[in-house]
């Protein structure tokens, strides 16, 4: 009895590794020779060219300083460090060999040339939904890049999660290959943002937390997460910033870089804005008008005045006396450090002066992202163009920037007091300098 | 390496990323007029501007402003006769002059951003430049003279 029962699992746990393995074996496709330079039509290679910054592949596929699409860009994520690949058309280490085959085969369904699978820290999931005319486009942009010979740089992912065999349990539980479909009850341009919103731009795949084995949740679509000490705020209408995410702010801020009622694209975000800006208005438009409705930022007009005479309040003088606001230390602190540069008066902020009674920093459960910007600023080729705020990081100590940070919270917001302030902020200076 | 604009001239400083601007501008630009106080940006000696907004040069790195215009006290009028510049010489306002260059850069930004501005208004905005010899009370009257000045010269032009 128990002699055919062991036989009986033995059996069905090898029909069962045999079935995963045909499931998981994906064959190589050959080699070609790197096609010659004017293979490739000049209009599809700028469309492909516009198509790879609306996609900003360059923010991953280039290391810090590296040669552009070279790879050995670090991405710490819960599995370890993961390199990007070198995607330049150099044969030998980066993708000179692949043919368009096998280019759309990576794209749609996350497999490398020589068949083994890729991580989805690369958004394969996002870029199966590219058209056919898009990935070509792509296709011929990429081949068309300066080759550069760089080796890959090894992953630091302990086993088993190396086994890139395994990849395709992964793939199995959360990944359905398959192409952009429209949602006929929504409108071309809703679609169109749709499409580069879900397809090209994978915006989900920082905005979307993630479950325990790194697949975005399903159940919570653009909710926010928190990555490398930097918050992706939710994009839906649990969106904590007091204005509403309208068409026009979203596009102004996707187009520019800068909102006035919501701020300046920083961090992580930034690399986003600098590759949209390839795209035409009017792709920009789409995206915009996709997440005005994703947000529900119609439901939400009624609190925009309220929301911006809040903000303004801050400005009056509520006791007829001297701009004092509340005389503590905490608010000369931020008066003498900050004013100078965020103060606001009048019914509307200054789109030259970030308001941050309105910042989403302020109003995040997390204050990752305010704590990111005081320490490091931003430079001129972020947020709002040309147009710097310096680092306090140098200047202010942990104890002072915690001051700060939670006498924003306190005064602008009626959120609760963010807990741990100082070992947040000491854990964000530990890890800069451990990336430096 | 790091290129920027000065007062309109293009440069290229061969610098560290971190270096506080303030530096390059005194010790490799040699433009001497933008001062040291506090090195911790709270006293606004050192204010500039860059993209035409107020900064303070001691916490920003050279990398920050890589492809920015930078404008020092040198660089915003070429006969030092900016109305600002004119209101302060006017009413005599500077004691010693080492917090001047800031509070004057600063001052211009404020009247570019509230051309009417209000007491509170000057108390914010100017709250982060310091003046040891206490010339606040003539700083608030110049203010509001540039402003007024800028305002007849807006109304007279058109």
């Amino acid at each position: 009895m128990f002699k055919k029962l062991l036989i009986g699992a033995v059996v069905f746990g090898c029909l069962g590794l045999a079935s995963f393995g045909l499931l998981a074996w994906e064959p190589a496709i050959a080699p070609i020779v790197p096609p010659a330079a004017g293979t490739f039509a000049p209009e599809l290679v700028a469309k492909g060219e516009a198509l790879a910054g609306g996609g900003y592949c360059a923010a991953c596929h280039t290391a810090k300083g590296g040669p552009t699409f070279a790879g050995g860009y670090a991405m710490a994520t819960p599995f370890g460090v993961i390199y990007s690949t070198n995607i330049t058309p150099d044969p030998e280490t980066g993708i000179g060999d692949w043919s368009e085959a096998a280019f759309a085969r990576a794209m749609r369904e996350g497999v490398s040339r020589d068949g083994s699978h890729l991580l989805p820290v690369f958004p394969f999931d996002h870029f199966t939904k590219l058209s056919d005319d898009d990935v070509r486009a792509l296709y011929a942009y990429f081949m068309t890049r300066a080759p550069v010979h760089a080796p890959a740089r090894p992953n630091g992912i302990p086993f088993p999660f190396n086994i890139r065999y395994l990849q395709a349990g992964w793939k199995l539980l959360f990944f359905r290959p398959g192409r952009f479909e429209s949602d006929p009850k929504k409108s071309a341009e809703w679609n169109r943002g749709a499409y580069l919103a879900q397809g090209l731009s994978h915006c989900g795949a920082c905005h979307t937390p993630r479950n325990l084995l790194g697949a975005e949740k399903p159940g919570d679509v653009y909710g926010g997460a928190v990555i490398d000490n930097w918050v992706a705020p939710a994009l839906t209408a649990a969106n904590p910033a007091p204005a509403p995410w309208t068409r026009e702010e979203l596009y102004d801020y996707l187009r520019t870089g800068t909102s006035v009622l919501h701020g300046t694209a920083v961090g992580p975000m930034f690399p986003v804005v600098h590759g949209l800006a390839a795209l035409p208005d009017s792709d920009v438009r789409s995206i915009a008008t996709y997440f005005a409705d994703v947000d529900k930022a119609a439901d939400r007009l009624p609190f925009l005045s309220a929301a911006v005479s809040h903000a303004m309040s801050y400005a009056s003088t509520r006791t007829g006396k001297q701009f004092n606001p509340d005389d503590n230390a905490d608010s000369r602190l931020y008066t003498a450090a900050c004013a100078s540069c965020h103060y606001n008066a009048g019914s509307m902020p200054l789109i030259a002066r970030p308001d941050l009674a309105l910042n989403s920093a302020v109003h995040l459960s997390d204050p990752s992202t305010l704590i990111q910007v005081i320490l490091h600023g931003i430079s001129a080729d972020e947020g709002m163009p040309g147009v710097v705020m310096p680092a306090f990081g140098g200047a202010l100590s942990d104890a002072d920037v915690a001051r700060i940070a939670a006498y924003l919270r306190r005064t602008r917001t009626n959120l609760p007091p963010w807990p741990d302030l100082w070992a947040k902020i000491a854990e964000i200076r530990r890890a800069q300098t451990a990336a430096n | 390496m790091t290129s920027f604009q000065i007062n309109g001239r293009a440069v290229t400083v061969d610098a560290e990323d971190d270096t506080p601007l303030l530096w390059v501008i005194r010790d490799v630009i040699g433009l001497t007029g933008t001062k040291f106080g506090c090195g911790i940006g709270m006293c606004g000696a050192c204010t500039v501007h860059v993209g035409g907004r107020p900064t303070r040069s001691c916490i920003t790195p050279l990398a920050s402003v890589a492809g920015a215009k930078v404008t020092t006290i040198e660089g915003l009028n070429p006969e030092g006769k900016h109305p600002v510049q004119q209101a302060w010489a006017d009413l005599q306002v500077p004691q010693c002059g080492y917090c001047q260059s800031g509070q004057i850069m600063q001052a211009v930004s404020l009247i570019n951003d509230f051309p009417t501005p209000s007491d509170q208004d000057i108390d914010a905005v100017m709250a982060g430049n310091l003046c040891r010899c206490m010339t606040y009370v003539r700083i608030r009257n110049a203010i509001k003279q540039a402003a007024a000045q800028s305002a007849r010269k807006v109304t007279t032009n058109e």
